[in-house]
């Protein structure tokens, strides 16, 4: 059984929330108790609220409205899901942002009364920016407009132009109602028009990732176990992640960013010896010589050594209250490294309505810029676009603490960085 | 070579590990806080995984609150000596000594809400600035929304409002003076799927998590509650004799057993494929007073 996450995103009121009421209701996902529970409340429809199964706290249930990021979890026979709910007030795009930057799969909703709007352009955006796969364009309350095929061929025909803009390839279109059950788990009887298969038949064969293993292999040093027992004097195990890739003992190696050379002497999952491991397995490296490595250092093949920099261009959304602008101070945490960065220049920010840039000396709230920072040691990374994982930070304000940005590398090598372009097409790459 | 071989159990594990290494890499004074129930089991084996042959970088910290099964904490101080990790036990007997407190009364006189108290006091006392627990989010909705990384105030108060936004598998641990950081490496992972885990890795469990036979106290909602010392009954109160397992272990005052024969991880899992009523639902008895308890109780600092 696999595993496949996704983030469902729509605007206030499309659905979200009923819709995966409905998946978790439907597949039977939903205890008892809990439903109890949501039937001693008065509802508007006179029916179980669905909704309520995911807002959770108690300004979401006075208000009515999802404030944060609620995470569910249903399992078939075939597959475990995660759900991220993601909320849909404009304010909330931080939200979405961190959502999405989990997930396989984006299930962009839409009310068919009101068809494709700024919201739907904008979540779609943002889930592909953050390199999400595969999309489904769910069609919402067709019960409201008499499940007429028109109205739903018509906003498929509206999101196409959306996607040809966004280079998204697999999306699949799918008429529902979330209130009814319409095409959620079971096919509709109701849409005898549409022949594809229901939300949750699509869900389950929609390939999982897999791309991590066939990309250049990356792991990053998380932390040095060192018994330095009577029995195990000189082990040095490098505990940490596989990011991508697959490697193998015997491997010549790079440690990075020192640039020392040398092979994996064994690989260690659970205290045993593998000869392989791929991502995203948690393992423990031994190298064949005794070199200087610590935490947030990264080993990689010697023929996939990425390039190492102190300058990035890199796109982020911005996700604090107080505007960034150019010439500030962060940490810069790369995973398991952490370096201090310097913010010179915001190069432009993205129209989220036209996809287009946009001339800024700032970002505020929810914005989405593009930018060149410096660090003040080298960092070992990838494009985003080539490797979500090694392509993916958060900048973190140095008072407070807080996660101020989420950053996703555009390049490290400064011969590709580029220059604003105000009206160009930000996703013509 | 393809990931897809890659069992669910597998990726849940990988991100686990992941996320206890990450405690371990940033912060100076980690704990981990152990219960004794079955979810703070996996996280021992969990950290087996992610620390062998090295010693676990923390030390295990259990709460007592005085209302424990007795099976529990035998299981408990094997546990570590098999382990060979340091131990520290703190109770809620002498936090209200020292602080004065009143104890739990009433019929079923829980000591969940006194636990903060000794919770935070043995935070202050070894300036813990990471806690690792046990929670899983599919246990509450207030925990659907908690991240990995729940960064806390002095108080131990959680402000679902003012949660960093966790992106990726990127967890920032940067916390001021006074904060500290709850981590919770299951967050992920669902009741089903700790049983699977159980079973696959064949982790044995404390004797109350399989059906036994026991004398329990009928509660009007018909849930099963153990009989112990601590049960302030009436006589009008039926006593019954009855085959029961408990699927969590907490405070035993208020931690009900459900009907069970099962005497296997297998027979639980069935128990369970079959079940349809909630973990808490069938097993706490205070989350029901308010719709709001498990928010409340984690904004004034409960786990
Ligand atoms: N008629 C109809 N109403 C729906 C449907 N799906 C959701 N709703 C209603 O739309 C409103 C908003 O739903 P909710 O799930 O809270 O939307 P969210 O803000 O996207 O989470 C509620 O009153 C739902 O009952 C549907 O398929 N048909
Ligand atoms: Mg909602």
């Amino acid at each position: 059984m696999d595993l496949l996450r996704f983030i469902t995103c729509g605007s206030v009121d499309d659905g979200k929330s009923t819709l995966i009421g409905r998946l978790l209701y439907d597949s039977d996902s939903v205890s008892l108790d809990i439903l109890a529970a949501l039937e001693n409340k008065p509802t508007v429809h006179g029916t179980v609220d669905l909704a309520l199964l995911t807002d959770g706290l108690r300004a979401e249930r006075e208000q009515g409205i999802t404030i944060d990021v609620a995470y569910k979890y249903f399992t078939t026979p075939r597959r475990k899901f995660i759900i991220t709910d993601a909320p849909g007030h404009v304010q909330y795009t931080r939200n979405m942002v961190t959502g999405a930057s989990n997930a396989d799969l984006a299930i962009v909703l839409v009310d068919a009364r009101l068809g494709v709007i700024e919201q739907t352009r904008r979540h779609s955006m943002v889930a592909a920016l953050l390199g999400i796969r595969h999309f489904v364009l769910a069609v919402n309350k067709m019960d409201l407009v008499g499940y007429s095929q028109e109205v739903f061929d018509q906003i498929v025909a509206d999101y196409a132009e959306v996607a040809k803009q966004l280079r998204l390839t697999n999306i699949k279109a799918i008429p529902l109602s979330a209130l009814h059950g319409d095409n959620i788990v079971e096919r509709s009887t109701h849409l005898t028009w549409y022949n594809g298969p229901s939300l949750l038949e699509h869900l389950e064969s929609v390939p999982a990732t897999e791309e991590a293993s066939v990309q250049e292999s990356r792991f990053q040093v998380q932390y040095v176990i060192r018994p330095q027992t009577d029995e195990l004097p000189d082990y040095r195990g490098y505990a940490g992640r596989i990011q991508s890739g697959t490697y193998r003992k015997g491997d010549k190696v790079t440690v990075l960013p020192s640039g020392i050379e040398t092979a994996i002497e064994a690989i260690e999952i659970n205290q045993q010896e593998v000869e392989t491991a791929v991502a995203p397995q948690s393992v423990i490296l031994r190298l064949a010589d005794d070199v200087d490595v610590s935490r947030g250092d990264s080993i990689v093949p010697v023929k996939q050594v990425p390039h190492i920099t102190r300058e990035l261009e890199a796109t982020l959304c911005w996700m604090a209250e107080a505007p960034l602008r150019g010439g500030r101070k962060f940490l810069l945490q790369h995973h398991s490294a952490l370096v201090k960065a310097s913010l010179p220049t915001i190069l432009y920010k993205i129209d989220v309505q036209t996809f287009t840039h946009v001339a800024t000396d700032e970002a505020k709230l929810n914005d989405i810029v593009r930018v060149r920072l410096k660090t003040a040691a080298p960092i070992v990374a990838d494009p985003y676009r080539q490797n979500r994982d090694s392509g993916s930070f958060i900048l973190v304000d140095e008072q407070t603490g807080n996660t101020v940005a989420a950053g996703l590398i555009e390049a490290t090598d400064p011969e590709l960085f580029t220059e604003a372009e105000p009206g160009a097409l930000a996703f013509s790459i | 070579m393809s990931t897809s071989h890659l069992d669910y159990l597998d990726r849940l594990e990988a991100e686990a590990i992941h996320i206890m290494r990450e405690v371990a890499g940033q912060f100076e004074r980690p704990a981990l806080l152990f219960s004794g129930g079955k979810d703070s089991i996996v996280l021992t084996r969990l950290a087996e995984k992610a620390f062998r042959p090295g010693r676990f970088p923390f030390p295990l910290v259990h709460v007592d609150t005085g209302h424990n099964f007795p099976e529990v904490l035998a299981y408990r101080d094997e546990l570590a000596a098999r382990l060979g990790e340091k131990l520290i036990v703190r109770k809620v007997e002498d936090t209200i000594k020292q602080r004065g407190l009143r104890d739990a009364t009433g019929k079923f006189p829980s000591r969940n809400p006194l636990q903060t108290y000794t919770l935070l006091d043995v935070i202050e006392e070894f300036e813990f600035d990471a806690c690792i627990g046990g929670a899983r989010r599919d246990e509450e909705k207030a925990r659907a929304k908690e991240r990995i990384f729940s960064v806390r105030d002095e108080f131990g108060q959680w402000d679902p409002k003012r949660q960093r936004p966790e992106l990726w598998n990127v967890y920032n641990g940067k916390i001021q003076k006074g904060e500290n950081v709850r981590v919770f490496p299951i967050s992920n992972w669902t009741e089903l799927d700790v049983w699977r885990y159980i079973q696959r890795e064949n982790i044995a469990l404390p004797s109350i998590y399989f059906g036994h036979e026991r004398t329990c106290v009928v509660l009007p909602s018909g849930q099963l509650l153990g009989l112990s010392e601590h049960l302030q009954l009436d006589e009008t109160d039926e006593i019954v004799q009855r085959q029961v397992r408990y699927r969590t272990v907490g405070d035993s005052t208020c931690t009900a057993a459900v009907e069970s024969n099962a005497s296997t991880i297998d027979d639980i899992i069935e128990d369970l494929l079959l079940a349809k009523v909630s973990e808490r639902g069938a097993t706490r008895l205070d989350d029901n007073i308010s719709e709001a308890g498990m928010e409340d109780r984690k904004r004034n600092g409960y786990f």
